[in-house]
C-alpha cells in the first residue's frame, strides 16, 4: 500500500501539467494565500479595536464559537450553489470557494487579535499614555507590536483552517490538492487519493512550521526565549527581577510577595 | 425549504443524525479518557512536556480530510469504514486534549497540592481526587472546542462516503437543492449545541464547590 503511494508520487509525469502536482499545489497555496490576506484585511483591524477598547468582547467570542460549529462542507456547498445561480459561470465556484476558505479564516485570527491586544499588561498601556501617545498610537506603538505572538498563532490557525477547507472545495470542483483525493476516489484510484492527501498534510506542516519560524523573528526578541538577543538589546534586563526569578526560583518570589 | 422532502426523507435524516452523534461523540469521550493519563505524565514529568505538546501540535496541523483518507493505508482498514472517522477524530481530540490536560493540571495551585501531601495522599490518589477536580472547569472548556469541532469535522468524512449528516451536503450538491443543505448545517449546530450543554452541565454538577464559592461571595 505504501509503496504504491510512493510509486505514485515519485512518477515524474504526475508532476507535470495542468494537473500535476506542482500545479496543484501552486493552485493550492494561492487559494491559501487570498483566503488568509482577505481574512486578515477583515479580522486585524476589527480584533485590534475590540482589544482596545474592550467592547463587543462577547460578541466575538459568541461568533467564533457559532462558526466553529458550522460544518465547512455545508457552508462552501449552499455557497457554490448560490453563486452558480447569481455570479458568471467562469468565476462562480472559485468565487464562492475562496469566500468560504476566507469567512471560516477570520474566526481564528479574530479572537486571538483581540485576546493578544487586550492581554497587554496595562502597566505597559499606562506607560505609553503616560508618555503622551494617543489611543492610535498606544494601539499601534505599543499594544499590537506585545500582540504578535498571538497575531501569528491566529495566523496559523487561519492558514491551516484555510488549507483544509480548500481541499474540501475540490468537491465543488475548485482546483488545488484536494482534486487527487476526490478524482482518486471517483476513479477508485487509492494511491492518486493517498499520495494526494500526504501532499495536503505536508503543505499544512511545512506553511505552519515557515508562519511559526517568521513569527518568531517578528516579535520583539523581549517577548520571545531570544535570551541572548534579548540581554544584547535590553540592557536594563535587571529591571524585571520578578520576571526572571520566577522562572528560576518560584518560591523565592512567592516569599517575597507574602 | 422543501418540507415535503424532509418529512419523505426523515428516517434517513434520522439515521444520518444518529450516525452523526456517534461518530462525533465517541471520539470526544474516548479522546478525554486517553488524555487524562497522557496529560497527567507530561505535567508531571517536565521533560515530557515538549515532545508531547510538539507531537500534538503536529497531529492537530493535518488537515481532517487528509488524515481520513490516509488512515485505512496505516490501519490496513476499508477506505468506507467509520472506524477510520473515529480514529482520526480521537486523534485530534488527543492532541487538542493532552495540552489542555497538562497546562490545566499544573495551574493546580501548589497550596492545594501541598494540603494533600500534607494529608498522606499518595501521587496517584491526589491525582485523582485533589487534583483532576480542581482541573475541571479548564478541561471542560478545552473540551467543549474539541467536541464542537469533532461535530463539524464527522461532516467532511460524507466526502469518502462514510454516512452521516454531511451526506445531506453532497446530495443538496447533487440535486441542486437547497433544502439538504440547510437541514444538514441546521442539525450539526443543534448537535454541538447539545454536545455543548451536556459538557457544561457536566462541569456544573462535578464542581459543586464552585457554586457554593461564588453563593458567599
Amino acid at each position: 500500500m505504501i509503496g504504491d503511494i510512493w510509486a505514485w508520487l515519485t512518477t515524474s509525469a504526475h508532476w507535470t501539467g495542468a494537473d500535476g502536482i506542482w500545479q496543484r499545489t501552486l493552485e493550492h497555496v494561492e487559494y491559501t494565500l487570498i483566503a488568509v490576506a482577505v481574512a486578515a484585511v477583515i479580522a486585524l483591524p476589527i480584533g485590534a479595536l475590540i482589544g482596545h477598547t474592550g467592547r463587543g468582547t462577547g460578541l466575538v467570542a459568541g461568533t467564533a464559537n457559532a462558526l466553529r460549529a458550522l460544518p465547512s462542507l455545508g457552508l462552501l456547498v449552499m455557497l457554490a450553489l448560490w453563486a452558480l445561480g447569481h455570479l458568471p459561470v467562469g468565476i462562480a465556484l472559485q468565487t464562492a470557494s475562496i469566500a468560504v476558505l476566507a469567512l471560516l479564516a477570520i474566526p481564528p485570527m479574530l479572537t486571538s487579535t483581540y485576546a493578544g491586544v487586550a492581554a497587554v499588561d496595562p502597566a505597559a498601556r499606562d506607560a505609553a499614555e503616560g508618555m503622551g501617545m494617543s489611543g492610535g498610537q498606544v494601539l499601534l506603538r505599543v499594544e499590537l507590536p506585545i500582540a504578535v505572538p498571538l497575531l501569528f498563532s491566529g495566523l496559523r490557525s487561519a492558514y491551516l483552517q484555510a488549507v483544509a477547507t480548500a481541499t474540501i472545495a475540490a468537491f465543488v470542483s475548485l482546483g488545488g490538492l484536494g482534486r487527487y483525493v476526490i478524482d482518486g476516489l471517483a476513479q477508485h484510484d487509492y494511491p492518486k487519493m493517498a499520495g494526494g492527501a500526504l501532499l495536503v498534510a505536508v503543505l499544512a506542516v511545512v506553511g505552519d512550521r515557515i508562519l511559526a519560524v517568521v513569527g518568531h523573528f517578528a516579535a520583539s526578541a523581549g517577548l520571545t526565549s531570544r535570551r541572548r538577543l534579548w540581554a544584547k538589546t535590553a540592557p536594563y534586563r535587571s529591571s524585571y527581577p520578578a520576571a526572571s526569578l520566577s522562572e528560576t526560583q518560584p518560591e523565592v518570589v512567592n516569599a517575597a510577595r507574602q | 425549504m422543501n418540507w415535503d422532502w424532509l418529512a419523505r426523507n426523515a428516517s434517513e435524516i434520522t439515521s444520518w443524525t444518529l450516525a452523526h452523534v456517534l461518530l462525533s461523540g465517541v471520539p470526544t469521550v474516548v479522546g478525554l479518557i486517553l488524555s487524562i493519563p497522557l496529560g497527567a505524565l507530561a505535567s508531571r514529568y517536565r521533560w515530557a512536556y515538549p515532545p508531547t505538546v510538539t507531537i500534538a501540535g503536529l497531529l492537530y496541523t493535518i488537515p481532517s480530510i487528509a488524515l481520513f483518507v490516509l488512515l485505512p493505508g496505516i490501519l490496513g482498514t476499508g477506505i468506507l469504514d467509520p472506524i477510520n472517522v473515529i480514529v482520526a477524530l480521537t486523534l485530534y481530540t488527543v492532541a487538542l486534549m493532552v495540552r489542555t490536560v497538562a497546562d490545566a493540571l499544573t495551574a493546580v495551585p501548589p497550596d492545594v497540592r501541598q494540603a494533600a501531601v500534607a494529608m498522606g495522599y499518595r501521587p496517584l490518589r491526589r491525582l485523582i481526587t485533589v487534583e483532576l477536580p480542581v482541573a475541571i472547569p479548564v478541561i471542560g472548556a478545552g473540551l467543549r472546542v474539541a467536541a464542537v469541532s469533532n461535530v463539524s469535522l464527522v461532516a467532511v468524512a460524507a466526502l469518502i462516503g462514510v454516512p452521516q449528516l454531511g451526506q445531506l451536503f453532497t446530495q443538496g450538491q447533487q440535486l441542486d437543492f437547497y433544502t439538504p443543505i440547510v437541514a444538514g448545517i441546521v442539525l450539526c449546530a443543534a448537535i454541538a449545541v447539545v454536545f455543548d450543554a451536556i459538557i457544561l452541565s457536566t462541569v456544573k454538577l462535578a464542581t459543586p464547590w464552585r457554586r457554593l464559592g461564588r453563593a458567599a461571595a
